[in-house]
């Protein structure tokens, strides 16, 4: 796995600094440069390793800027448009070796230059792979359980088309997506499979080929009320999502996957089914909607004891968010478990849903970068 | 024309601009004023005035006397959080964001690429290596946030409700759209660059998810009010310069009398704020251009090209609505917009105007969806802006109204400015 640290820079406000003072990852805090049109001063020119805070003053009459080099001017981190009189903050992280850092007034030339040593290993954090691997492998069992479900009832969807029993097939068609959806960042790892199954009719035509899958078979039960021509279409389906099933099977997800994976999953919602155009037809959006919750839930609960030790309230806040979206959803269920079709939904409601995914999504963005740190 | 030719530079600086590599730009009217930026054809040495960030702190908010940007985005949120400790964090939030972004830096600790490569960056990342292009960003608080629809307080602000945060009166001729009014939060940022402002509206919304979120937000472009003397008179969507008589920064008198919310006016977590009053005025761009000059430069009351008043003289003159023409009428209109405004008519009451030329595409019949977005400042919105719009509002009153439509409304309470700590709004909660 990729260490987490990364060699980039930005600019932040001086305010910040003084929260990130705590912060395990700052190394070197509190490092002043003082930029005038002919010197170039640098508090400490011995850093250690990990990321250091230059706080760049301009004493000078012209603009300058400040840039720290490696080995051949390979730039580190800089930070442009200082005017005079003004500070700006470069952070930038630094591994053990020599760098130099560099004023530019009038941000130009090669600047005026001073050698910088960093010396040190960034601090580490504890490995938890055992942890991770726990998680991963419990998310295994949940993909498992849903794809036993995912053959049996789409192989009952096919049957009801193939028999012609349309009022049936349309019975089935959520239920069975149901545990499809639950599960999608497995289908989408297959990327060839995944648009023969699941692809829309649009794709289809731009990328000259038959349009098949799903939604293939949604629109005949839906637009033309039959399953005429159905049975070729059927049959593939059954097909296609036995090879997703067996190919996710010898190709688990990773944990730092299934973390991917949770925020898919809210993505997939946010981009395709509060738009309403996942079940163009047939408008069952809601059944799919909820599904990828839960599976986006289900991958938050492997990694619950991994993120529990690393960021309890990173947890609190996914469980509040996930609440109040599951709240919000579930008056959309009637008593059997049927939900309202989406284009009977009014504005304010799909804004409201639309509002309760972003806030979940904004906290689920951050799990990968937890769960890659405890590696 | 001669303003406009004097104002040589606005042409090169915007040149300038171009060729730092930010494409899109709309002419704002006007110019004369500083929106450079650090590009390879300016000589070293050359302080850049759109380096130097305008500060933060104060007791005002920055962006209301603030000498008017020529750009804006403003956007309106509702909170979609009823927590009371959401609706702080989230102010306080939006302070440490601002503080950041007005002076040039990222939002965070990490900002737009120092970050963990896992992570998504705290800051969206399209205003790095760009000047603070002085931006401003400046916040407002709506009724809806004080109390519900049922008038029961939200957020324990129980007690709090400014007396004159009232819902503006309906006026003859609105057509507002809800969707596109009120709002419990507001917030305007202004910049010279385009890609500022919006990076400041993105952040801040982003920071928001979860607690708020967006009910409508405009762009706007070509300052159509002057808010200090240094500034030329800019022009709105009509053709004519807008603001003339508008309230100056060194006018502290002005300031003082039509502006900040002073002691005795109170509430107390008011005092140093002031109200915004927001309307979104569509113009009937394509009749108006087919009015003769004549009879446009009667329906404002001011000549079109210099901005004097009709009753003679440059664009400051005084106005002297008692002249007669040959055919003994007043030679300014009674019902000409700028006698309807103007104080003398309306008790004495003056505005800070701060609006944005807007222009949102086509209307899909090849008209310009086109307009202003007005945004006036004031110490008493019953006695400033609702006394002037009742003088102009109806089709018997301001002959303009034929070409304009108000569309979208809002007021918000606007907190005072925050020191080294603290946060907007602060005295909300104590």
């Amino acid at each position: 796995m990729k260490p987490l640290a990364t060699l980039g820079v930005l600019t932040i406000a001086a305010l910040s600094l003084t929260a990130c003072a705590d912060d395990p990852k700052s190394s070197s805090g509190g490092l002043t440069v003082e930029a005038t049109d002919s010197k170039c001063s640098v508090s400490q020119t011995d850093l250690k390793a990990g990321p250091s805070t230059f706080k760049v003053t301009n004493k000078g009459s012209k603009v300058t800027e400040f840039y720290v080099y490696a080995d051949g001017d390979r730039i580190m981190g800089e930070v442009e448009n200082v005017g005079p009189g003004l500070t700006r903050n470069l952070v930038v992280d630094l591994p053990k070796g020599s760098y130099e850092g560099a004023c530019k007034p009038g941000m130009v030339g090669d600047g005026i230059r001073q050698k910088l040593t960093v010396t040190g290993e960034a601090a580490k954090k504890l490995s938890d792979s055992q942890e991770l691997k726990a998680a991963a492998t419990s998310y295994e069992r949940y993909v498992n359980s849903q794809t036993v479900a995912l053959i049996a009832k789409t192989d009952e969807f096919v049957t009801a088309v193939k028999d012609g029993d349309v009022t049936e097939a349309k019975k089935l068609y959520p239920i069975a997506r149901t545990y499809w959806e639950r599960i999608e960042p497995v289908a989408e790892k297959f990327g060839d499979l995944d648009p023969l199954t699941d692809g829309r009719e649009a794709d289809a035509k731009a990328e000259k080929r038959d349009f098949t899958g799903w939604h293939r078979i949604e629109k005949q039960l839906w637009v033309d009320n039959n399953t005429e021509g159905m049975a070729p279409y059927a049959d593939d389906l059954l097909t296609n999502v036995k090879k997703i099933v067996a190919l996710g099977k010898d190709a688990p997800l990773t944990a730092l996957e299934l973390a991917q994976g949770s925020k898919g999953l809210l993505d997939e919602v946010a981009t395709s089914k509060i738009t309403g155009e996942e079940d163009e037809f047939s408008h069952t959006d809601l059944w799919d909607f909820k599904a990828n919750i839960e599976g986006s839930e289900a991958a938050i609960a492997a990694l619950r004891p991994v993120l529990e030790k690393q960021d309890p309230a990173l947890v609190k806040e996914l469980d509040a968010k996930f609440k109040a979206l599951d709240d919000d959803l579930d008056q959309y269920q009637d008593d059997n478990g049927d939900w309202t079709f989406y284009d009977k939904l009014t504005k304010a409601q799909v804004k409201r849903l639309s509002d309760l995914v972003a806030a979940v999504s904004e906290p689920i963005s951050r799990v990968a970068a937890v769960v890659a740190e405890s590696a | 024309m001669s303003e406009q030719n004097e104002s040589t530079s606005g042409l090169s600086r915007r040149k300038l601009i171009g060729a730092a590599g930010i494409g899109a730009l709309a002419v704002g009217a006007g110019g004369g004023y500083a929106v450079g930026r650090q590009g390879d054809e300016s000589p070293a040495g050359v302080a850049d005035p759109d380096a130097k960030p305008i500060p933060f702190e104060g007791a005002h908010q920055a962006g209301i006397v603030t000498p008017a940007q020529d750009r804006l985005y403003f956007v309106a949120l509702d909170m979609t959080s009823e927590e009371r400790a959401d609706l702080i964090s989230l102010l306080k939030d939006w302070t440490e964001a601002a503080r950041q972004m007005t002076q040039g830096n990222d939002v965070g600790k990490f900002g737009a690429v120092s970050g963990s490569p896992f992570a998504p960056p705290e800051d969206t990342g399209e205003a790095l290596g760009l000047p603070p292009s002085g931006l401003t960003i400046t916040v407002g608080f709506g009724r809806g946030l004080f109390v519900d629809a049922k008038g029961k307080a939200r957020f324990g602000l129980d007690g709090k409700l400014p007396d004159k945060l009232k819902q503006l009166p309906a006026f003859s001729g609105d057509q507002l759209d809800p969707a596109i009014s009120d709002g419990d939060l507001a917030i305007q940022a202004c910049a010279n660059d385009p890609q500022v402002a919006v990076h400041a509206v993105r952040n801040l919304v982003r920071i928001a998810f979860g607690r708020a979120s967006v009910r409508y937000s405009q762009m706007g472009f070509g300052r159509t009010s002057s808010t200090s003397s240094a500034q030329v008179t800019a022009r709105n969507m009509l053709g004519f310069k807008d603001g003339t008589a508008n309230i100056k920064v060194e006018d502290k008198k002005d300031v003082q009398d039509f502006v900040w919310v002073p002691k005795e006016d109170g509430p107390d977590w008011l005092v140093g704020g002031s109200y915004l009053v927001s309307r979104k005025i569509n113009m009937r761009i394509e009749i108006w251009d087919r009015e003769p000059l004549e009879g446009q430069e009667n329906i404002i009351g001011r000549a079109k090209g210099s901005g004097g008043p009709l009753s003679g003289g440059d664009e400051f003159a005084k106005l002297d609505f008692t002249q007669k023409n040959d055919r003994g009428a007043p030679v300014i209109d009674k019902k000409s917009h700028v006698r309807l405004a103007h104080p003398d008519f309306n008790h004495g009451a003056k505005l800070l105007r701060r609006g944005y030329n807007f222009v949102d595409g086509s209307d899909g019949l090849g008209q310009l969806s086109a307009g202003l977005f007005f945004i006036a400042y004031q110490r008493d919105p019953e006695k400033q802006f609702v006394q002037v719009q009742r003088s102009l509002a109806g089709s018997q009153n301001d002959l303009l109204n034929e070409y304009i439509v108000h569309v979208s409304s809002g007021l918000f309470a606007c907190p005072p400015g925050v020191g080294r700590k603290g946060f907007w709004g602060e005295g909300l909660f104590t």
